[in-house]
């Protein structure tokens, strides 16, 4: 019988990533649901010793393998190493990170266990009958969403955004034994060379593939005014851009123009901060998600558009957004 | 390198579907067709390796009938042959029947380097390029980002959040291909004159891959996952507009409402 | 009469239309502000063989025929007015006539890097005392030897600053009216041969039109473009092909407007509502709408009649004629359904107008057409 709700627990270069421990916090509820228990594998080169705070964030088994040849990711001894636990462990539900590791992961060993594996999902449920994970996800470009099971191969797997779900607060006193598992690597599973890693940070945006844009009009005041959006908009993961008044006076380059003879944007949230939202505007925003909008002048034709509208002074809402933001993302 | 097989996949423009407000479905009539964008860009690398090493460029999909135009535009693009797979025994696939089903169809075909698209635009799933790379016991790399060649081994980059990778590798071997990093070619007019009047595109049946693959894999099924229900994201509200409101209750509205859609 | 297009012209209009819209449509503003020949525009047409669309591979072109050809001025006029006749006067005047009239010689030397769009072309007909009526030619030509000597002037040549090739008209033998006009290939290079001065326009204003002068230009004989006295018959014959092109240019720029003018008012609000809902803005549309229906379909059908190698000549015309004064009238409408703001050069409307109004003057004014078909028709 398959039991338990396993995370695959991220790492790079030995640090655990913000998306394990929210799984892991989301496992923690669904093990509740299925009267089971949270096991957190952690995959890597010298890491047997830091997965034990994997128990600090809620789960309640912890299994590493530690290899030299997962020092780096590479898809092959990864899913090597997974699969051997799967068929010892016989799981559940195994769990990933939608990240650039686990959407190249999760599909290699769902296809070598041969059972399903839902992406990207944005809610995870177990079903009070059946009692098999409900995972809803969105498709068609984000336009429906989509709730699908696996009801008859084992595990069921899901890969889920980061920051969808939300971590446990670190508790110290939780602890316990690390299992570490031999998958039985050796050096012939490298079967293609890293020649070299490059780490670097993120490049110029493209506002139009941005999920998130923090946006300044007129209403800003001056090209200073931008500091404390390109803050808000960091803390948000997101970009910054701009209506053509502050273009056409200098304040921003031209790249970062929403709108009729700029650019035709559809992020997740657009903050429109200082913005009037004539007609001009408006046509290259007015299909974002969803809509925020601060503005002095409670005319401004963005109130139309906005799902949330402030009356109200930019200068002092935007910062104290971001102290906010700040906290609650720890 | 002598054969390069992209697949590719025709997918409606999801970024011109609209929600009908007073349906709340989707209004799927008129909205284009096009090569799913990510595939695009694995035509291109192909392209441009076929222009360093001469290597022929097969292009194959599976889909129904319309396909034929993705096959002419990517033969226009350069492509030297196209394939489609079509049949009734492959609807309702899930990635993993998807993923069996091209597999069976790859194994007709001489290839060196295998190109798909990391994701489409339709599904979101990422994961047909990897499934496809395991049913053929094939090592892949995915979130390509540029490809060149070195005698006999492909270097490859490899895109992550915070870095890349370059990768050494031998053929045979899957690639998936990012649509943000390279910039795929037009149509010239004489190509899509020649997809039409000089070329073919080759129709595959279940009958011409049923050999290659186990038939509970495939369709309906043979996929391990379904859809329970899907549903439209709730037509938007009208907004609400806050008044005379302290900068800090400003602050718990806008948190509150970034909650609310999981944005944070 | 199938009027649906084939699935390949299906497939061109759509790489036109990408084409046009990302490559063409985010510069059409500054190459008329400027009044920028735009260089880099044609190197890419080029690359994407959209230079010698309807000459065989065999000459460097696409093997295409006459609709897809038109098809692509059409979308590349629908977002700039210059771009679309750059690659018309390119093919129709100068790639055409040398493959229509030049010995297998001229075309391998000429077509072929015409075709690819390695050179441009331009046609040199009309001259300061020769418009409308293009048989007062002025140009002499004086065989000496093994060369012609060119002695006139030519003005309003589209692609002038450019070109490396132009189809030069002259008169070899006066006494024989217009059978002693005479047709020459002639390259820029050609010692007494110049570019003179740039044309300011009201419109196309990034198109390259300037004056030609040749001061005892010297043509090698082998460069004589059909045979001596048979120039004229050249020239009328090259400008039937040519008005299929500017009526494909006339064509896409009043559907331009109408995409333009239907996106506008259905986003302008006036009187609590938008602009759209109101019945004369309807109506207006209505008939917009329909005139370049109308003349797309005499554009497509002239085309199709020269691809078949049918008598074309009149079709041309009625296309050309027709295309020319609905694109004015449509442009124009457009601009007043944009209000104040289809007067501001913020919006492409008033830069359509002002592009369109050409079309009713060159390649042979409307009345020249009128001329044509009433020919045709047998009344005059």
């Amino acid at each position: 019988m398959s039991k338990n709700v396993y995370v695959y627990a991220e790492q790079r270069d030995g640090v655990f990533q913000k998306v394990a421990y929210e799984l892991i916090g989301k496992a923690k509820e669904l093990a509740a649901d299925l009267g089971q228990e949270v096991v957190a594998v952690a995959l890597g080169d010298k890491v047997t010793n830091t997965a034990r705070e994997l128990f600090n964030y809620g789960a309640d088994q912890v299994i590493v393998v530690d290899h030299p040849t997962l020092s780096e990711y590479l898809t092959e001894p990864y899913t090597k190493a997974m699969y051997a636990i799967i068929k010892a462990k016989d799981p559940e539900v195994v769990l990933f990170g939608a990240s650039a590791i686990g959407r190249d992961l999760a599909p290699r060993v769902s296809a070598r266990v041969h059972t399903g594996l839902t992406a990207d999902c944005t809610k995870l449920e177990i079903d009070e009958e059946t009692k098999g994970l409900m995972m809803t996800r969105p498709a068609f470009g984000g336009n429906i969403m989509a709730t699908i099971i696996c009801p008859d191969y084992r595990p069921q797997m899901a890969t889920v955004r980061p920051g969808v779900m939300k971590a446990l607060e670190k508790d110290t006193s939780k602890m316990g034994e690390v299992e570490v598992f031999d998958a039985g690597l050796n050096e012939s599973d490298v079967n293609l060379k890293i020649r070299e890693v490059v780490k670097e940070t993120k490049k110029v945006a493209d506002i139009t593939e941005a999920k998130i844009l923090v946006s300044g009009g007129r209403g800003i005041g001056g090209s200073e005014g931008f500091a404390p959006l390109k803050e808000l908009a960091d803390v948000l993961g997101g970009e910054i851009s701009s209506s053509r008044a502050c273009v056409d006076a200098g304040w921003i380059v031209r790249d970062h123009q929403v709108g009729q003879t700029g650019k035709t944007v559809r992020p997740d949230v657009y903050i429109a901060c200082g913005i009037s939202g004539a007609i001009q505007h408006a046509a290259g925003m007015e299909d974002s998600e969803l809509i925020i909008a601060i503005n002095k002048n409670n005319t401004a034709p963005i109130f139309d558009i906005a799902d949330v509208g402030i009356v109200g002074d930019v200068n002092a809402i935007v910062p104290k957004l971001t102290e906010a933001l700040k906290k609650i993302k720890g | 390198m002598k054969n390069i097989l992209v697949c590719v996949k025709q997918v409606p423009d999801t970024t011109e579907v609209k929600l009908d407000p007073k349906t709340g479905t989707l209004i799927r009539d008129g909205v284009p067709s096009i090569i799913n964008p990510d595939d695009k860009a694995g035509i291109e690398i192909a392209l441009q390796l076929k222009e360093k090493t001469g290597a022929k460029v097969t292009v194959l999909s599976m889909g129904p009938m319309q396909a034929d135009v993705a096959m002419r535009e990517a033969l226009a693009m350069g492509c030297d042959d196209a394939v489609l797979l079509s049949g009734r025994e492959f609807a309702g696939s899930d990635t993993w029947a998807t993923s069996s089903a091209i597999a069976a169809a790859i194994k007709n075909l001489p290839y060196d380097l295998i190109i798909a698209g990391r994701q489409a635009i339709d599904g979101d799933t990422a994961q047909v390029g990897p499934q496809i790379a395991e049913h053929l016991g094939i090592p892949h790399i995915s979130y390509v980002a540029g490809v060149d060649v070195e005698g006999d081994t492909l270097i490859v980059k490899r895109d992550f959040e915070d870095r890349y990778h370059i990768i050494e590798a031998k053929t045979p071997l899957l690639l998936t291909a990012l649509g943000e990093t390279t910039e795929p070619r037009y149509m010239t007019v004489g190509g899509i004159y020649d997809a039409y009047r000089e070329k073919e595109v080759k129709v595959w049946a279940y009958e011409d891959v049923k050999d290659n693959v186990d038939p509970a894999n495939l369709g309906l099924k043979g996929s391990p996952t379904r859809v329970k229900k899907s549903f439209t994201k709730p037509v938007k509200a009208a907004g609400t507009l806050y008044e005379d409101i302290s900068a800090d209750e400003a602050v718990e509205k806008i948190i509150s409402k970034l909650q609310e859609k999981y944005i944070i | 009469m199938d009027f649906n297009l084939s699935k390949e012209h299906l497939l061109l209009q759509e790489m036109y239309r990408s084409f046009a819209e990302n490559e063409v449509k985010p510069l059409a503003e500054e190459v008329d502000e400027e009044e920028r020949f735009p260089v880099e525009t044609v190197k890419k047409m080029a690359k994407n063989g959209m230079m010698g669309i309807p000459f065989p591979k065999e000459y460097g072109g696409q093997g295409g025929d006459v609709l897809g050809y038109a098809m692509c001025v059409e979308e590349l006029s629908k977002v700039c007015g210059t771009t679309g006749v750059i690659v018309s006067a390119h093919t129709s005047l100068c790639g055409a006539p040398i493959y229509e009239n030049g010995t297998e010689a001229q075309k391998q030397k000429y077509l072929i890097p015409l075709a690819k769009g390695e050179k441009l072309g331009a046609f040199g007909l009309t001259e300061p005392g020769a418009g409308t009526d293009a048989s007062g030619q002025q140009t002499k030509a004086v065989l000496e030897g093994d060369h012609y000597v060119l002695n006139g002037s030519k003005i309003f040549i589209t692609n002038a600053g450019y070109a490396d090739i132009f189809i030069i008209f002259a008169m070899t033998d006066k006494s024989k009216g217009t059978r002693g006009i005479s047709a020459f290939i002639v390259e820029r290079d050609f010692p007494g041969f110049s570019v003179g001065k740039h044309e300011k326009k009201m419109g196309i204003k990034g198109s390259s039109t300037c004056e030609l002068i040749m001061e005892n230009c010297i043509v090698p004989k082998e460069n004589l473009l059909g045979a001596e006295g048979r120039g004229f018959g050249i020239a009328m014959k090259t400008l039937d092909g040519g008005r299929i092109g500017i009526a494909a240019q006339a064509l896409g720029l009043g559907e331009g407007a109408v995409e333009e003018a239907v996106k506008y008012t259905k986003e302008r609000t006036q009187f609590g509502r938008r602009i759209s809902q109101f019945q004369n803005t309807q109506f207006q549309l209505a008939d917009m709408h329909t005139q370049m229906e109308a003349a797309k379909l005499l554009v497509y059908k002239a085309a199709c009649k020269k691809e078949a190698k049918q008598p074309y000549t009149m079709d041309a015309a009625m296309a050309k004629l027709f295309a020319a004064d609905a694109a004015m009238a449509v442009t124009t409408k457009a601009v007043q359904l944009f209000g104040g703001y289809g007067y501001t050069r913020e919006y492409p409307v008033e830069r359509m107008m002002r592009d369109a109004k050409i079309t009713e003057i060159y390649e042979g004014t409307s009345e020249v057409q009128r001329m044509v078909i009433s020919a045709n028709l047998g009344v005059n």
